[in-house]
């Protein structure tokens, strides 16, 4: 039995199916050991995926082929074409539209049965426990570090368990956080296993590092897995244990993780009992007691037709630059510090990446290693120059 | 000789190797081995006391270090260490 499912326990068992739906979750069915209670614990369930990105596409696409009954969707993004290399829920008719609304058409004729809920918009400490509340699980496939420590902490908070699956380049990880072990406890949650986050920049994004496409197919197969087991009691889920796939020299390892006394949500003392502020916990606003000093994509295009001397550099990668820019000096996030020579003391220098985080960075370094003081970022990065100074130019 | 997995994000400091082989010894020594091979690896591995940054996952065999003894876990021959940093995903900031 899933103790883990309160409400599923108690009710599954007036679950029916139509003959549609018996006909549809045969091969389920009939499987020994699994049979018509699980596939009644899925149809009483209520899972919420969190990001319907590469991650999500297959979690979506399989819990809902498998019956779970209520689905959540969260994701305040639009579908854009660099996304279809691996988010194989959606299509080139659907670029440019709310992922989520995309999500939901190609659920729907996938399997009428299914119940959804649609979020479009960004999970936060606002909003993260209503949203959650109302779920039995939750598969974690976000994108980002404070969201991680925000869907983790209101999972604690709610006892509710946490299907985390991650991905980086070629390497994928998976681990069922806050899972309710037979002996009645919790098993380890994301702080267990990274108590504090990276700074910000020096752990690259698949936006700067890539993904394989075929990988998030297949750790969010993964997560997708694990839910189903958390959601059915069947099997052991992947709780104390945290899995690594390396694709590119075809490894696995299963380390063993424990839980810790200083995590601060459920630890022996815990100093955090609500949501805080994640981007500031992940150092995205350190800057504050020095604020880096911005320029606005108006302002930049008024110094442009000034006439008056400045350096305008950009930070993004190669390939990057390659699909669109606005004639600035390549120097990549990474060889910023040891190019600093390139860049001119007696002028003003603006500095700009895609959306302004990447840039700021750069500033950071470049201000505390060699002092430079006439370093301005381009608010928004070269996304706001598009729009709001040159919106012929492609957006990726 | 021990053997350290390196994770794809850290390997472009490697010149692209995901195994490199150290001495037996303990963990601190090991870490302080490769950060001395590759001087690069150095700011992502080791914090400005030296210490192992607290946002890395270092296992021995299957376990982590934090449940063994920290950066004095031993290192025995065949030992394999696995770095393993903490990924979000696709954002960009």
């Amino acid at each position: 039995m899933a103790l883990t499912i309160k409400i599923t326990t108690m009710s599954f068992k007036n679950i029916q199916f139509s003959r549609e739906e018996l006909a549809r979750y045969n091969r389920h069915i009939i499987i020994p050991g699994f049979g018509l209670e699980a596939q009644q614990k899925l149809k009483a369930a209520k899972v919420l995926v969190i990001g319907s990105g590469g991650l999500g596409s297959p979690v979506l696409l399989y819990l809902a082929a498998a019956g779970v009954g209520t689905i959540g969707i969260v994701d305040f993004d639009v579908v854009d074409d660099s996304n279809l290399q691996r988010q194989v829920l959606f299509g080139v008719h659907e670029i440019g539209q709310p992922k989520v609304e995309a999500a939901k058409r190609r659920i729907e004729s996938l399997n009428p049965h299914v119940n959804l809920r649609l979020y479009n918009t960004h999970l936060n400490s606002q909003n993260a426990m209503e949203i959650i509340r109302d779920f039995d699980v939750v598969a974690d496939g976000t994108d980002n570090f404070p969201t991680r420590y925000l869907v983790n902490d209101a999972c604690v908070l709610l006892d509710k368990p946490n299907v985390y699956a991650s991905i980086f380049q070629f390497e994928g990880q998976v681990s069922v956080f806050n899972y309710l072990e037979r002996n009645g406890q919790r098993g380890p949650n994301y702080r267990d296993l990274y108590p504090t986050p990276p700074p910000p920049g020096l752990v690259p994004s698949c936006a700067e590092g890539g993904v394989l496409g075929v990988l998030p197919g297949i750790i969010g197969s993964l997560q997708a897995l694990e839910v189903i087991k958390v959601i059915t009691g069947v099997g052991e889920p992947l709780s104390g244990r945290f899995y690594i796939f390396d694709a590119l020299h075809f490894e696995t390892r299963t380390f063993n993780i424990k839980r810790r006394q200083d995590n601060p949500v459920n630890g022996k003392n815990p100093t955090i009992s609500e949501l805080i502020d994640y981007e500031q916990f992940c150092g995205m606003r350190a800057v504050e007691e020095r604020p880096i000093k911005e320029i606005t994509a108006r302002e930049l295009h008024d110094l442009q037709v000034s006439g008056e001397k400045f350096q305008l550099i950009d930070v993004r990668e190669p390939h990057e630059y390659s699909i669109v820019n606005i004639g600035a000096e390549l120097i990549p996030l990474g060889l910023v510090t040891e190019n600093a020579g390139r860049i001119d003391k007696g002028i003003p220098v603006v500095i700009h990446c895609k959306g302004g985080g990447r840039s700021a960075k750069a500033i950071r370094d470049l201000e505390q290693q060699f002092g430079f003081e006439n370093l301005y970022n381009l608010k928004g990065g070269i996304l706001a120059y598009i729009d709001e100074v040159q919106p012929e130019l492609t957006r990726y | 000789m021990a053997t350290v997995i390196i994770p794809t994000p850290l390997r472009k400091f490697t010149n692209n190797s995901a195994r490199l082989e150290v001495k037996s010894g303990n963990i601190h020594n090991s870490i302080h081995e490769l950060t001395e091979h590759f001087p690069e690896l150095r700011k992502h591995l080791l914090d400005e006391k030296g210490k192992i940054r607290s946002f890395l996952n270092i296992f021995v065999g299957n376990e982590d270090i934090r449940d063994l003894q920290q950066e004095k876990t031993t290192v025995e021959e065949n030992t394999i260490i696995s770095i393993i940093p903490a990924i979000a995903g696709g954002a960009n900031y």
